[in-house]
């Protein structure tokens, strides 16, 4: 049975979120980010979990990562200037492998910027925010039906590679009220922390089995006594200044995602078959190039779009695969050009467009079907 | 054969320790062990948090649940254990800078809300690990290496910081005076509420050398000969407490505890009220 709401982007994003188990949320208000706080507070303990505004953005991220690794799927929301201040505790995250989601609204930028307005600019700071080489997974959302489902598996990619998600909506969505559908339980599908098994791994928090790219979890708090540590470490747990073991780890952190791309990665390709130029576009500029694309299909021309909606890693493959059909390629985003380089970088063989806004409004329909029609 | 202290309450493997010889950390850290064993708390049932610092290496070398986490951050992982699992024992160690200088922020908040954490503070009034730079309990007219002219910056009283900001108990420890620190410890981690105990360290790496305070030992019985209990402070003039080591409990109040509270919500939620 599916059950249709009306709801804001934000508070489908905590309704996925609770739905795939979230019960510990830690926050700081942040326009337009802050209705994910609210909601959370009113919700969570509704279901037996725990609201908490902390007294930064800082502490909010600490907080998730220190209930999440006593077992408790955890969450925060910011914008742009908290998740700056979120950074180094999502590198915590990564090195000691602890599942968290991170929602981040981005907003115009760089500092306050423009508080209220859409913007995209975030894209490289979700990938390369936090200090030295890690990998990350970032989902962008382009409807409020995403931000319900695609918050569900922002949970579920987290416990599965043990790894903080950053969920990247922006204010387009975050604010966007639409009628959604919600799934009755047995359609969705929940995935919980991977447990060991052997028991000669048990003292051994981060032994990966042979065949696997993840370390199976056995919790903190509760019969095996561990040590978790921001600093290089080993199977055991505890530091190390071992070169190898170092070089070890953080490889194996890149490669756990990946090794795992195919099953990361998704996309959505749209009247992309006898395309002659695609526009490549996420988010919620997806819904301008919708209808772009639609209106330029009703006069005849051969236009689709390829929208990420996994961000990071980035749909390689898919966007190769494409550029071998197509002529053109145009990168719509409200920012001065960050996926653009991504496109520029795999794609070797098309004209590429670019139509990109940094002054806090949206991109209009008109000036994507401008952009495509003075494409020669 | 060394004491069931070190065989149940280390990690054995993982010792020696890191600590220069003669650093007050070594003692505090058994005097938190001491305490914790003197209260039969189960190991599995103590969540050690600290963040970066000399001080916080304590986590790796303690036998419990261990968390060594991000320089100022302890307090606030410390915070999301203790919400998602009330009935962990949660400890932090910090250090004065990790704890005042860039963790202060989370330290008033924690204890204004009263959340049921025990912070231990190792404090040696200067950043040990980084090499000796002055800190925010580093009093006026030291040296450090980044105050090479001596200290302007006025110091902290991490304790009556803590206080000030509604920690519901607050007390002053010393390394050289174990058995008194220990139950200070003792009664800061049965307390329900948000407890801080500032135990006086000794560097003598960094801090003694750049004050001229001689070696540990010396510095060991410099604190030995200038500590005053806390009601032998209140009766002192200000000029003549100026220097001293303050032994004993502030503060002791029964105000709500946070995860309590919070329970109560859930409750009311689900009785439909
Ligand atoms: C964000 C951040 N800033 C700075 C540092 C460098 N750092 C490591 S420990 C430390 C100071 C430690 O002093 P304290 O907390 O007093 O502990 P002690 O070493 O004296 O025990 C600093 C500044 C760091 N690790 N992280
Ligand atoms: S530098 Fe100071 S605080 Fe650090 S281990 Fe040495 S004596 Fe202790
Ligand atoms: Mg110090």
């Amino acid at each position: 049975m599916k059950n249709r709401v009306l709801m804001q982007g934000n508070e489908a994003c905590v309704e996925g979120a609770i739905k795939a188990g979230m019960r510990f949320f830690a926050g700081y208000p942040i326009t337009p980010s802050t209705e994910i706080a609210e909601q959370s507070a009113v919700r969570l303990p509704q279901v037996g979990g725990h609201f908490i505004q902390m007294e930064d953005e800082i502490a909010s991220m600490a907080a998730i990562i220190g209930a999440s690794a006593v077992g408790t799927k955890s969450m925060t929301a910011t914008s742009g200037p908290g998740f700056s201040l979120k950074q180094e505790n999502i590198g915590y995250a990564c090195m000691t492998e602890i599942p968290c989601v991170i929602v981040d609204v981005q907003r115009s930028g760089p500092s306050t910027g423009l508080p209220t307005s859409p913007s995209q600019s975030d894209v490289m700071q979700a990938r390369w925010g936090t200090h030295g080489d890690h990998s990350i997974i970032a989902i962008s959302p382009s409807s409020v039906q995403e931000c319900y489902h695609l918050a569900i598996r922002a949970f579920n990619l987290a416990e599965k590679y043990r790894t903080p998600v950053i969920f990247l909506m922006d204010e387009i969505v975050g604010h966007l009220r639409e009628g959604i559908e919600i799934d009755d339980d047995e359609n969705i599908e929940i995935i919980e922390r991977k447990m060991k098994q052997r028991p000669d791994t048990l003292h051994l928090p981060y032994h990966v089995c042979e065949g696997e790219d993840v370390p199976r979890f056995h919790l903190t708090g509760y019969d095996i006594r561990y040590n978790i540590t921001g600093l290089a470490h080993g199977a055991d747990g505890f530091p190390t200044n071992n070169n190898e073991i170092a070089g070890q780890l953080v490889t194996r952190l890149m490669q756990k995602i990946e090794h795992n791309v195919d099953d990361i990665v998704q996309v959505e390709e749209k009247y992309c078959d006898d395309a002659e130029t695609v526009i490549v576009c996420y988010g919620g500029t997806t819904r301008c190039v919708m209808s772009a694309v639609e209106e330029l299909r009703a006069k005849g021309k051969k236009v689709g779009y390829f929208r990420p909606i996994t961000i990071w890693p980035f749909p390689e493959k898919q966007l190769k695969a494409l550029s071998e059909k197509v002529k053109n390629i145009i990168v719509a985003e409200h920012n001065y050009g960050q996926i653009l380089l991504e496109v520029q970088r795999i794609v070797k063989n098309c004209k590429i467009g670019f139509v990109g806004k940094v002054d806090g409004t949206v991109i209009m329909p008109k000036e994507i079907v401008k952009a495509v029609e003075e494409v020669k | 054969m060394a004491s069931e202290l070190i065989t149940k309450y280390m990690r054995e493997e993982h010792l020696p320790h890191i600590w220069c010889p003669g650093c007050g950390h070594g003692i505090l850290m058994r005097d938190v062990a001491q305490a914790v064993k003197n209260l039969g708390i189960d190991q599995e049932k103590v969540c050690l948090v600290s963040g970066i610092g000399c001080a916080s290496r304590a986590a790796g070398y303690m036998d419990f649940q261990t968390m060594h986490t991000t320089h100022g951050r302890a307090i606030a992982f410390a915070t999301g254990v203790k919400m998602a699992r009330p009935d962990l024992e949660v400890i932090v160690i910090a250090g004065d800078g990790d704890c005042a200088a860039i963790g202060g922020n989370h330290l008033i908040h924690a204890a204004r809300r009263n959340i049921g954490i025990t912070v231990i503070v190792f404090n040696n009034d200067i950043y040990g690990m980084t090499g000796g730079q002055y800190s925010p309990t580093t009093p006026t007219g030291e040296f450090g290496t980044t105050a090479p002219y001596g200290n302007i910056d006025r110091p902290f009283d991490i304790a009556v910081l803590a206080a000030a900001a509604g920690a519901s108990y607050v007390a002053k420890g010393t390394a050289y005076h174990a058995t008194q620190t220990i139950k200070l410890i003792e009664n800061g981690i049965k307390h329900k509420g948000f407890a801080l105990i500032d135990c006086a360290g000794i560097c003598a790496t960094y801090y003694g050398r750049k004050n001229k305070k001689g070696s540990a030992v010396d510095m060991m019985k410099f604190q030995r000969d200038n500590t005053i209990t806390v009601e032998q402070a209140k009766s002192l003039p200000r000029e003549e407490r100026e220097g001293k080591f303050i032994l004993g409990k502030l503060v002791e109040n029964d105000f709500p505890e946070f995860t309590d509270e919070y329970q109560k919500i859930i409750d009311r939620l689900k009785e439909g009220k």
